[in-house]
């Protein structure tokens, strides 16, 4: 065999490689500690670093670390445990409460002494569908960071068919708010998938830009077009059908409703499409190796264009289960920052479906906790975001954590998400 | 797989596909027709547009009232744009194509102002010296962005940092009642974001975009947490000392131009000086080539011994001083005070200004200027009582944004590595 042949061999041998899509990981399955050793780690880590912010920010401390260190220290424990204490009843629950509350078996008693705990499953539900919506994009390669505008969007056209339209039972009117939010947050996926596709503009500022362009469109729908009849130009929807919400299972103040269950039912269909679906292997084929796709004949332009419309709906559908579910009508302080806070979630999930479920449950529980922390002790609910700042920058980059733990490095490199230069190459 | 089909792609910027000078030619025929349809054809011929020429805080260099028949004037434009169009499908502008469709654009912009203040009286110097105020932090932005993307790294936290910076020159700025350390302030926290960007992007290897938004969430929740807890709390702690407007001798007394440019306070003067700072060092200087190269071509600028890494580093750090100002000026330079979430996405489309200006200093000033003329039109036409809701022309800048990532991505004349982390072998 001459040498160019054998080139050339080896280039088939090269492309033959390329083309066939990863095998599914068979491998022997990692430990459950050792998947989830980084994510605890960064998640323990990041309270630290909040304790210590609460800390250095209580003027109490530092007047106290003025009389003598001990003091200080003392002060500085006693503040961060009434703090993480506040976080952990407002999320959970008084344990000592729920304790009581069962044993006399009074069920009104054990819903109320049960709410904080319901109220985080009611914060979840919202990360739950945005999580997946930007796993979806990082799974294909896309950064989706435009979820806020979609989730406004969505909000916005599950509202109008909410209150616009009367006269429908239950059962269809319901679902047609739910469906219409899905495609009001889908169509505003599209137009950056599309740009993206067609002529490169990158998506992570596109989707930044409609962002801005949401949240002008809906305060201008909601002191115009859309705005409630005597509130005298203030941006807010009329209150939504009867027949346009979703049940909450307990009286007020109870907001515990069914938009959790969908939720759950929407994370297991996502699970399935992308991992048992054809569609799902070709998006994440095109989102793990791009050139792979190429090769193999699969269309970028269409899997980018599907896989921004699964994110903006899912997106959408965070909005219009928050409108008709516990909101009942639009505002302008929908969201406390859910399109962010939800690629944190991707990422410490690790994109999986059950992995956002799990990350949902804690950021909701954060932030309902938080809720009452800043009542109790005056911190601002903000400080969740740093929190999970800290945490997204430890999962990303797990060097560190193993570096402050002394943990070993994995023989095999976790497999990274492709994304793309701003030529979209 | 890298090394399969590795090219080094020889890029010449005189060069336009033919394709984009297909769709260019069509776009800018379009804004021509645009002009005429929207604008032109819907005024009544005897109509006039009175520009007014006092910009404020000087009385030197003012002009006469300047007054257009409105429906002439916008027939002009819409003729030079057809021309320009025309042209550019026949034979086409070469290096000069994008500079062409900004001056379509400008004219479309322009008209649309005419179109407004059809029959009445509009402030244009005022206008103008307005517009170049909020081209500075686009601008400066954009600046930033070209020091870390020249060097090889993707820098989307120039929003965090931007936010992180206009907090700490509120704060300082207060506590010393000193603008100037202030200003400094400001930087320092930019420029302890910029390493930390660095670190996690050259060091740790973590995605860069992944990493930038780990430093926005942190710096949008870290700016919000201070400011709730300090800031609005006590009132002092938000009240620093501003940046006064100072003519500058001679040049503020120019006609027209010299109240608009010299008669402003010291960012825009910055904006200027790193200008010219920028273009010579990258252009004309060693250091400057070496950074290029390092963006470009990082394993050939090692083979020549030039320390990758090294460069990187300075070049983020670079652009952390630069975004730096770019915060400060909204506290220091334009509000005096500092509010959540007031950079308001600027960074993001200081992004877009540096794509628009093709990663050449220049460039990124004119598309600077052009975004901040957008920003000025809104404020502008409220006052003209405009028919077009205030919500409407808050999306233009976003708009434009959009439409300039669409059209503009020049074909590969990203530095070439950028996003990619360098691993020596």
């Amino acid at each position: 065999m001459s040498e160019a042949q054998a080139e050339k061999k080896d280039l088939g041998q090269a492309i033959l490689k390329e083309i066939v899509p990863p095998p599914e990981e068979e491998a022997p399955r990692k430990s459950f500690w050792k998947s989830i050793s980084i994510p605890a780690l960064a998640i323990l880590t990041g309270l630290l670093i909040g304790a210590v912010m609460i800390a250095a920010t209580s003027s109490t401390v530092w007047a106290a670390f003025g009389q003598s260190i001990w003091k200080g220290f003392g002060r500085a424990f006693a503040e961060i445990g009434a703090a993480y204490q506040a976080l952990f009843t407002g999320a959970i629950g008084d344990p000592v409460r729920i304790v009581r509350a069962l044993g006399s078996g009074d069920a009104r008693e054990i819903r109320s002494a049960l709410n904080p705990f319901l109220e985080s499953l009611v914060q979840t539900t919202p990360y739950i569908f945005t999580g997946l919506a930007v796993a979806v994009g990082f799974r294909s390669g896309l950064f989706n960071i435009g979820v806020e505008g979609q989730l406004f969007i969505g909000a916005a056209a599950a509202t109008y068919v909410g209150y616009a339209i009367t006269g429908l039972p239950g059962f269809i009117h319901m679902p047609l708010a739910l469906l219409a939010g899905a495609l009001g947050g889908a169509f505003w996926a599209f137009i950056p998938g599309l740009l993206k596709a067609k002529t490169g503009g990158h998506e992570v500022i596109n989707t930044i830009m409609m962002n801005w362009i949401a949240f002008r469109l809906t305060e201008w729908l909601l002191s115009g077009p859309m705005t409630r009849p005597g509130s005298g130009g203030m941006p807010l929807s009329p209150l939504i059908q009867k027949s346009a919400e979703i049940p909450q299972f307990f009286q007020a103040p109870i907001r515990f409703h069914l938009g959790f269950f969908i939720a759950l039912a929407v994370a297991w269909f996502i699970n399935w499409f992308l991992f048992k679906t054809t569609w799902g292997l070709d998006l994440r084929t095109v989102g793990t190796n791009p050139r792979a796709a190429k090769y193999a004949g699969l269309s970028t332009t269409k899997s980018i264009i599907t896989a921004m419309i699964i994110s903006g709906a899912l997106a959408g559908t965070a909005g219009a289960v928050q409108i008709l579910a516990v909101n009942r009508s639009m505002a302008l302080g929908l969201s406390s920052g859910y399109g962010f806070d939800s690629i944190a979630l991707a990422l410490i999930g690790n994109n999986t479906p059950l992995g956002i479920v799990l990350a949902s449950l804690l950021f909701g529980t954060l932030r309902n906790g938080a809720t009452r922390m800043m009542v109790v002790s005056a911190i601002p609910i903000d400080i969740v975001d740093v929190i999970q700042a800290i945490i997204l920058m430890f999962v990303a980059a797990p060097a560190i954590i193993r570096a402050m733990y002394h943990l070993k490095k994995p023989k095999k490199e976790e497999a990274t998400i492709f994304l793309s230069g701003w030529g979209g190459k | 797989m890298a090394t399969l089909t590795q090219t080094i792609k020889h890029r010449r910027i005189s060069e336009v596909s033919p394709a984009r000078r297909l769709f260019m030619g069509i776009v800018e025929l379009i804004i021509g027709i645009l002009i005429y349809v929207l604008f032109a054809a819907r005024l009544a011929p005897e109509l006039l547009t009175t520009f007014n020429m006092t910009p404020g805080g000087i009385d030197v260099g003012q002009l006469a009232d300047w007054v257009v028949p409105s429906r002439l004037t916008l027939t002009i434009f819409a003729i030079v744009c057809v021309g320009i169009g025309a042209y550019q499908i026949v034979k086409g502008f070469g290096r000069a194509t994008n500079g062409m469709v900004g001056l379509c654009g400008l004219l479309l912009i322009f008209g649309f102002l005419i179109w407004q203040a059809s029959g009445k009286t509009l402030n244009l110097s005022g206008m103008l010296s307005s517009a170049v105020l909020l081209a500075v932090p686009i601008t400066l932005a954009a600046f930033a962005g070209i020091l870390a993307e020249r060097s090889g790294t993707i820098n989307i936290a120039i929003e965090g940092m931007m936010l992180m910076s206009c907090m700490f020159a509120a704060l300082i700025g207060s506590l010393t009642k000193s603008a100037v350390l202030g200003l400094l302030g400001g930087v320092l926290s930019a420029v302890a974001l910029a390493m930390l960007h660095a670190v996690l992007c050259i060091k740790y290897k973590i995605n860069q975009v992944v990493s930038g938004t780990v430093i926005n969430i942190f710096s949008a929740g870290m700016t919000a947490f201070i400011s709730q807890k300090f800031l609005q709390k006590y009132q002092t702690l938000n009240n620093p000392p501003m940046f006064t407007r100072i003519p500058v001798p001679l040049l503020s007394r120019i006609p027209f131009i010299g109240p608009i440019l010299f008669n402003q306070n010291v960012f825009v003067y910055m904006m200027f000086l790193i200008l010219i700072i920028l273009q010579v060092a990258l252009f004309s200087t060693r250091w400057g080539l070496r950074l290029r190269s390092v963006g470009e071509h990082p394993k050939a600028a090692d083979t020549l011994g030039i320390d990758v890494i090294r460069t990187r580093y300075v070049g983020m750090l670079l652009s952390g001083v630069v975004a730096g100002i770019a915060g400060a000026f909204f506290t220091l330079g334009s509000v005096g005070r500092f509010d959540e979430g007031m950079t308001a996405g600027k960074g993001f489309i200081g992004l877009a200004a540096m794509i628009f200006g093709n990663w050449y200093p220049f460039g990124a000033l004119g598309a600077g200027l052009l975004f901040g003329f957008a920003d000025a039109i809104g404020s502008k036409l409220s006052l003209l009582g405009s028919a077009i809701p205030p919500q409407f022309m808050g999306m233009a800048p976003y708009l434009i944004t959009m439409i300039v990532l669409a059209g503009f991505i020049g074909k590969g004349q990203a530095p070439a590595a950028e996003g990619k982390p360098y691993e020596k072998e």
